[in-house]
């Protein structure tokens, strides 16, 4: 009788013990989860921040807006995007503008373009035997995908000179075909899993009803494999926002990316730090809003290889 | 070239009955002896004229590729023109092997060609071969060899950061609540620039005066904290800098191994009474083996390439401490136009690359083996 009744109430020393620990334990867990939480996240705060920082604040290391330092939109007024100076001419909001739509449209365009050349490469790889020359299908794969290995350095001097002849320096065409050939192995890596994935008797009902083979590609697999596309595609355009050393070298006065502009601001010796974390801030914007939004996408997409 | 497909091998049957007419297939050879033509014609006049020999040319090789656009366009048409179905199915991969082939190996051709030469871009002399040269100052070049062992050392450091990798997955896999804001926060991360890093990290919050860190770091007693004042302290910021933008990399791919873990095996475990830590490395750990490696070998891949961060933040600096080899051969091209001796450190670089990765991934495959018959055996 007197078992039972410590059983209903679970407040035996045992218990108890038990308790206790599983508290611990929690504790600790989500501990460790804040931590990390600010470590990854503090810089970002920084940023935005010192953005809104006039000199005094920067040097005295101020951390909370309206605690410690009134905010101000000094840095913003300097890139010409503060609420005062948005509506007046700005040569800096212009080249900062310039910059980004630069990088849209390179990002955009060699992403679509890898996502397209991608998907193509890694369904014809899954679904049918090739054999150019001595190469077979998994010769191809193994081509395709060694190109991850390849360094950027390797190709970006033999690029440099190969371009000038081209008459291809500084423009956007050149830097998009090579930040295509950055991503490519990245979604045919991806997408030949997806494909993987669909069963092939839904491709022959829908020849048997008429359609060809890529008509067959294109109405049928393509619609299921497109949240895998998307995956692709979303990973592309954060590797080629970011890409910095291609630019570096092959952009100058035409077809510089934002990661060029931030990082020509950072060599001189007195640093306006409210301009440069406006800028840098701006420059990192869509890609936090695009991880937060889109986040269940990028980490399928980066799941695709683990499960191999 | 041509491609044969081969239709026994075939995931996706298909019964294919087109007639394909001799006009056709004549058509299509002709198309692609044509367009051949065109290109060769167009390279070898083009040639002529950049060396001097003939005054008929173009002012640069732009109209060159066009007639290799062309090219391969007509490889494409002639492929469905000459082998019917199976040539529609070889245009799914043609466009991509042609743009791979085209941006790959001549590139790589061509640089090798000039890795052999003393081609520096500020000097009015065009390229001129110099033999082994190149290849003999590199190997007195006490720079390079620093930032390949520096490479070393960046690459070693991915064990630390695999440990702390996998700690977060196992944290954001345990039953937590805000399991979403969590992998959202630590994801975030990745998605920025490294260039944005080396400003905000590197820059701002790495300030002595004044940036939070250092405030941080003489809060904790380190009176004067100097993050890129001694050669070690600077390896060791910029390798955090490194695993601060690439831990969440490592922590989804293996956060999706985790979560792919068969469920009976980690009841099983716990039904035993098996303590978690036991159960971690007797269960957890080598389930996980497969998955870990590949993390591991991907963020190997992406360490070797390594840059931005250097480029940005330190230059190399104090005294190359930090170079890696891609930021050495960047300023070499940068502040001295050598393209010549550039290409060669960076193929040589390619050629160890290629060396380490294969050696890696053939011990990895010989050991899983091992592992396995061990556990079946």
């Amino acid at each position: 009788m007197s078992d039972a009744t410590a059983q209903i109430f679970l407040d035996t020393d045992r218990d108890l013990a038990f308790r206790a620990k599983w508290y611990t334990g929690r504790a600790l867990i989500y501990g460790a989860l804040i931590f990390w939480a600010v470590i990854s996240l503090f810089p970002i705060y920084w940023t935005v921040t010192t953005s809104f920082k006039v000199a005094a604040d920067v040097m005295q290391g101020n951390l909370i807006p309206w605690v410690d330092f009134q905010p101000r939109w000094l840095g913003w007024r300097t890139l010409g995007l503060s609420p005062d100076s948005i509506f007046e001419t700005s040569t800096v909001r212009e080249e900062f503008l310039k910059r980004f739509m630069n990088s849209v449209i390179i990002s955009l365009s060699a992403s679509l373009l890898a996502a397209v050349l991608g998907s193509l490469a890694a369904y014809g790889l899954s679904r049918f035997s090739y054999r150019f020359g001595f190469m077979k299908n998994s010769d191809i794969s193994f081509f395709f995908l060694s190109q991850l290995i390849l360094p950027p350095v390797a190709l970006a001097l033999p690029f440099l000179v190969l371009y000038k002849e081209l008459d291809l320096l500084d423009s956007r065409i050149g830097i998009i075909l090579l930040y295509t050939l950055m991503v490519l192995p990245l979604v045919i890596w991806i997408m030949r899993d997806q494909f993987k994935a669909i069963p092939v008797e839904l491709e022959e009902a829908a020849m048997v009803d008429g359609l060809s083979v890529w008509g067959s590609f294109v109405q049928i697999v393509l619609p299921i494999a497109l949240p895998g596309l998307v995956a692709a595609f979303i990973l592309s355009l954060v590797l080629t926002w970011n890409e910095y050393f291609f630019a570096a070298l092959l952009t100058s006065t035409d077809a510089k990316t934002l990661p060029v502009m931030v990082a020509s601001q950072t060599g001189s010796q007195g640093i306006n730090w409210w301009s440069m974390a406006a800028l840098s801030g701006a420059a990192i914007a869509p890609l936090v809003v695009i991880g937060i939004v889109l986040e269940r996408y990028i980490i399928k997409g980066m799941a695709a290889g683990a499960g191999k | 070239m041509a491609a044969t497909g081969q239709s026994e091998g075939d995931q996706l049957h298909t019964v294919v009955s087109d007639h394909m007419s001799p006009r056709r297939i004549l058509t299509g050879r002709l198309l692609i002896r044509f367009a051949t033509l065109v290109l060769f014609a167009m390279a070898i006049v083009q040639a002529l004229h950049q060396s001097g020999r003939i005054s008929l040319g173009f002012e640069n090789w732009r109209p060159v590729l066009y007639a290799y656009l062309f090219w391969a366009v007509a490889m494409g048409v002639s492929q469905v023109l000459i082998r019917g179905e199976q040539g529609k199915r070889a245009l799914f991969v043609l466009p991509a092997a042609l743009f791979v082939g085209s941006m790959v190996i001549f590139p790589l051709l061509f640089g090798l060609y000039i890795s052999f030469t003393d081609w520096n871009l500020a000097s009015p002399t065009g390229p001129k071969f110099n033999g082994l040269d190149n290849v003999r100052q590199m190997l007195g070049d006490p720079f390079y060899w620093n930032a390949l062992k520096n490479m070393v050392y960046y690459v070693l450091a991915i064990s630390v950061e695999y440990a702390i990798a996998f700690g977060l997955a196992l944290l954001l896999n345990a039953e937590i609540r805000a399991r979403k804001f969590f992998r959202v926060a630590f994801l975030l991360p990745l998605m920025l620039s490294p260039v944005a890093v080396s400003w905000m990290v590197g820059k701002s919050m790495l300030e002595i005066r004044f940036g939070p860190v250092a405030s941080l770091a003489r809060f904790l007693g380190w009176d004067s904290p100097s993050f890129f004042g001694t050669p070690e302290i600077a390896r060791l910021t910029i390798m955090v800098m490194d695993a601060w933008t690439f831990i969440p990399f490592m922590m989804i791919m293996l956060l999706a191994g985790l979560q792919a873990l068969p469920k009976d095996v980690l009841e099983a475990a716990k039904i035993d009474g098996a303590k978690a830590w036991q159960s971690f490395w007797q269960v957890i750990f080598p389930l996980m083996l497969p998955v870990s490696i590949t993390a591991v070998i991907i963020r190997i891949i992406f360490k070797l390439k390594l840059a931005d961060i250097i480029i940005n933040v330190t230059s190399g600096g104090p005294g190359g401490a930090t170079d890696s080899v891609t930021s050495f051969i960047f300023r070499e091209y940068r502040d001295r136009s050598n393209v010549g001796y550039g290409t060669l450190l960076a193929m040589v670089y390619l050629v160890v690359i290629v060396i380490f990765v294969t050696t890696l991934l053939s011990v990895v495959n010989r050991w899983m083996r091992g592992v396995n018959e061990g556990r079946t055996g």
